[in-house]
């Protein structure tokens, strides 16, 4: 692995020196290497960015997979056995006797129902066993089966990180709470990136009027505390189905008539059927990203602003084609760079967004898992001072957005022709 | 210097205006009001509540005009009474401002105090360790959610028993306390809560202090200085820091709102009666007036930190104040 690096590292040197040095390594390293490749190998050589890479992948690969990996489904409540300490570090492989088996851990027997304190039960035995049958699920949405990467058998229970108030495994609901908190920071970067580019190149393309009020609205987006905005847009949507507030939209805009009736038809066909939770999230996620385009469009309009300058502009302009097709062909494109950068570096924007709401109660409402509204149950001296495992899904958080930030410095860094 | 300041000023109207009404707006379209949780009670006169709704417009769903019944005795100082608490809010919400105000403002001398430092000490001992930890303090001090660290740090305070774990003061004893107790009592429940909201900035105040501060290092005049004989330490603290300082007081007018938006969470955790909780607490409840009055308050604040640094930025860069 070091050996081919180093040989990459030679190769990247002398292919970005093109030009510089003379003759010598055959000709095929030193030319036709696009951007995208010199940035890629940039990126390569930059550890930290690696690493936050590297770690990024695991999470999501983990994410959608939440359900194999996960020994419970996220609402499989074990009423009995609230606030179960972790048992990673009681998995013995001796038993008292001191004879060898595989890998188990023991029953347990409530000790104090008040405290909530637990012993283990010597005499029964529970070896964790892969491919077990448990709760079902879904694959990505499709698959449906009810075999477990790991797990014990009944009525044993492995609570690897703890378990909480209901008796819920925290470890697997950290694991279902990635699948909300990991994509709505890819979701809400998609929509808010598309808004912005947008907004960013109309104003920056057309200027004047145009240009003044748009900037106008982000300066005001920019300028509002962000986290009083979201709570107050939230509070906007309340908890009536999406499909009425598209639909109630539409009235206002174009009035009762055909084409209300017909376009809240399709709407309600479209989210009808969906659960309240998808519907909270997507809610979610539309308010998060109404207020993160901002800083996209501002920054892409200062980009538009000096490339529409340029010669190939003009030309375009020239042959006749219209203002759409040169923004959205000719201009945004030289953007990109730039964009994929700041879009990275505001996914960490969504993630805490979704935790702050989820936290305060207006997000992803219990049984369902987020990350936020698993720290909700740590508010209380005693509950958090007792059960510190009940913390554990901010150091997930933690992870994810110091991941994101490795990534998007590091992909800053190679996209910076200077470096 | 005056036309500077009175341009600022005057920008700052639309602003509250704007935020004001982007609120009341998203507020009448909210679904459901208050009274509908009295509608409930049985024992509540259907009178009272056709009086209250008459009161407070409750009827109209006409944006502007709900706008212009909040903004009209606003304007001469009448905000109205909270639905839930039956006081005037502008009264209610002036302490709270106030506590808002202690914490972040010691939250920000807390994130300057430190980044103005350890980002000189970064730029100068560049890639030394000291410069490494910086680095590291910094990627924490970003990537740290602002709910976690705080419950981490209630979790200390418990644990150890350092720290009061939440609260503005000890409220058992404040009423026997002298004035000193008090002034202590009230600082050491400001720590916790100042640490966790100064590192939402930290971070971004160090990196730029280190950029600045490399990028001045390099100027010719620092060479100068440097021959003329003078030592490291005084060219760093007399020549360097003032020219490096200038683009931070201009980020400092940026930071206020994500200031005012992370006390939010911070407020929460640690029980601390600031604005965040009353505009939480308001908006779940449905109390218009508060909200109004609540968030009214926190564009000014807003307003009145961007001035401040405007001052500050005057006061340190001369082409500002010739202008």
């Amino acid at each position: 692995m070091k050996a081919t690096d180093e040989a990459n590292n030679k190769i990247d040197g002398d292919g970005l020196s093109v030009g510089t040095s003379g003759s010598g390594a055959p000709p095929s390293t030193r030319r036709g290497r696009s951007p995208a490749q010199i940035i890629w190998l940039k990126f390569r050589r930059n550890r930290t960015a690696m690493f936050g890479l590297n770690l990024l992948t695991l999470f999501y690969l983990v994410a959608v997979l939440a359900g194999f990996i996960a020994p419970y489904r996220y609402d499989n409540a074990a009423t009995e056995l609230p606030f179960h300490p972790p048992m990673i570090t009681r998995i013995h492989v001796f038993d008292q006797a001191g004879s060898i088996h595989w890998p188990f851990v023991y029953g347990i027997i409530p000790e104090d129902v008040q405290l909530k304190t637990y012993r283990d039960d010597h005499a029964v035995r529970y070896p964790i066993r892969f491919f077990v049958r448990g709760d079902e699920y879904h694959i990505l949405w499709v698959i449906r089966t009810n075999i477990h990467l790991f797990g014990v058998e009944e009525p044993g229970r492995i609570f690897l990180l703890g378990s909480n108030l209901t008796g819920q495994d925290v470890f697997s609901r950290i694991l279902y709470g990635a699948q909300v908190s990991l994509s709505i920071g890819i979701v809400g970067i998609i929509i808010s990136t598309l808004i912005g580019m947008l907004v960013g190149g109309i104003a920056g393309y057309f200027g004047g009027v145009v240009d003044f009020i748009l900037m106008r609205a982000v300066e005001v987006l920019l300028a509002v505390p962000s986290l009083y905005f979201i709570l107050i847009l939230r509070q906007m949507f309340g908890t009536k189905q999406l499909s009425e507030h598209l639909c109630s939209a539409i009235q206002w805009m174009f009035g009762e008539g055909r084409v209300t009736s017909w376009f809240c038809e399709i709407v309600n066909s479209v989210f009808g059927g969906m659960s309240g939770s998808i519907q909270i999230y997507l809610i979610i996620v539309v308010v998060l990203a109404f207020i993160g385009w901002a800083t996209e469009a501002r920054v892409i309009r200062g980009m538009v602003l000096s490339l529409r300058e340029q010669e190939y502009v003009v030309a375009a302009r020239a042959l006749g084609f219209s203002h759409a097709r040169v923004i959205i062909r000719h201009i945004l494109p030289n953007t990109f760079s730039f964009v994929i950068v700041t879009a990275t570096l505001s996914v960490p924007f969504f993630i805490l967004g979704e935790v702050a709401l989820s936290f305060l109660g207006v997000g992803i409402q219990e049984p369902e898992a987020s990350w936020g509204n698993m720290l909700t149950a740590a508010i209380g001296t005693r509950v958090l001072t007792d059960f510190p495992w009940i913390l554990a899904p901010g150091v997930f958080i933690f992870l994810a957005v110091m991941a994101w930030n490795f990534l998007g410095d590091g992909l800053r860094d190679a996209a910076d022709p200077r470096t | 210097m005056r036309t500077f300041l009175l341009r600022r000023l005057l920008a700052a109207i639309p602003l509250i205006i704007v935020v004001t009404f982007i609120t009341k707006t998203l507020l009448v379209l909210s679904p459901g009001d208050y009274l509908d949780t009295l509608r409930m009670n049985p024992t509540i006169s259907q009178d009272y509540i056709d009086q209250m709704t008459r009161l407070y417009h409750l009827d109209s769903h006409n944006v502007i005009e709900r706008y212009w019944y909040w903004l009209w005795p606003a304007l001469r100082g009448d905000f109205g009474y909270s639905f839930i608490y039956h006081q005037g809010v502008w009264g209610m919400i002036g302490e709270r401002a106030l506590n808002t105000l202690l914490l972040t403002g010691s939250a920000l001398v807390f994130s300057w105090g430190v980044a103005i430092p350890l980002g000189v000490l970064a730029a100068v001992f560049r890639n030394k360790w000291i410069d490494k930890l910086c680095g590291f303090i910094s990627f924490f001090g970003l990537s740290i959610p602002s709910v976690f660290f705080s419950l981490l740090l209630v979790l200390f305070a418990a644990r150890t028993g350092l720290f009061p774990p939440g609260g503005i003061h000890n409220q058992a004893n404040w009423e026997f306390m002298t004035g000193w107790q008090k002034l202590t009592d009230s600082v050491w429940h400001l720590v916790l809560p100042t640490v966790v909201l100064g590192t939402i900035g930290l971070a971004q105040f160090m990196r730029q202090m280190r950029s600045e501060m490399i990028e001045t290092l390099s100027q010719d005049y620092i060479r100068t200085a440097r021959a003329k004989g003078l030592s490291w330490r005084r060219v760093i603290v007399r020549h360097a820091l003032g020219n490096a300082i200038n683009p931070l007081v201009t980020l400092f007018g940026f930071s206020l709102s994500s200031l005012l938006a992370g006390a939010l969470l911070t407020e929460f955790v640690f029980g601390w009666p600031g604005l965040g909780t009353v505009i939480y607490e308001a908006l779940r409840d449905k109390d218009e007036p508060l909200v109004m009055a609540a968030v009214t308050m926190l564009a000014l604040m807003l307003v009145a930190g961007n001035l401040i640094a405007d001052l500050l930025l005057a006061r340190i860069d001369p082409r500002i104040r010739l202008e």
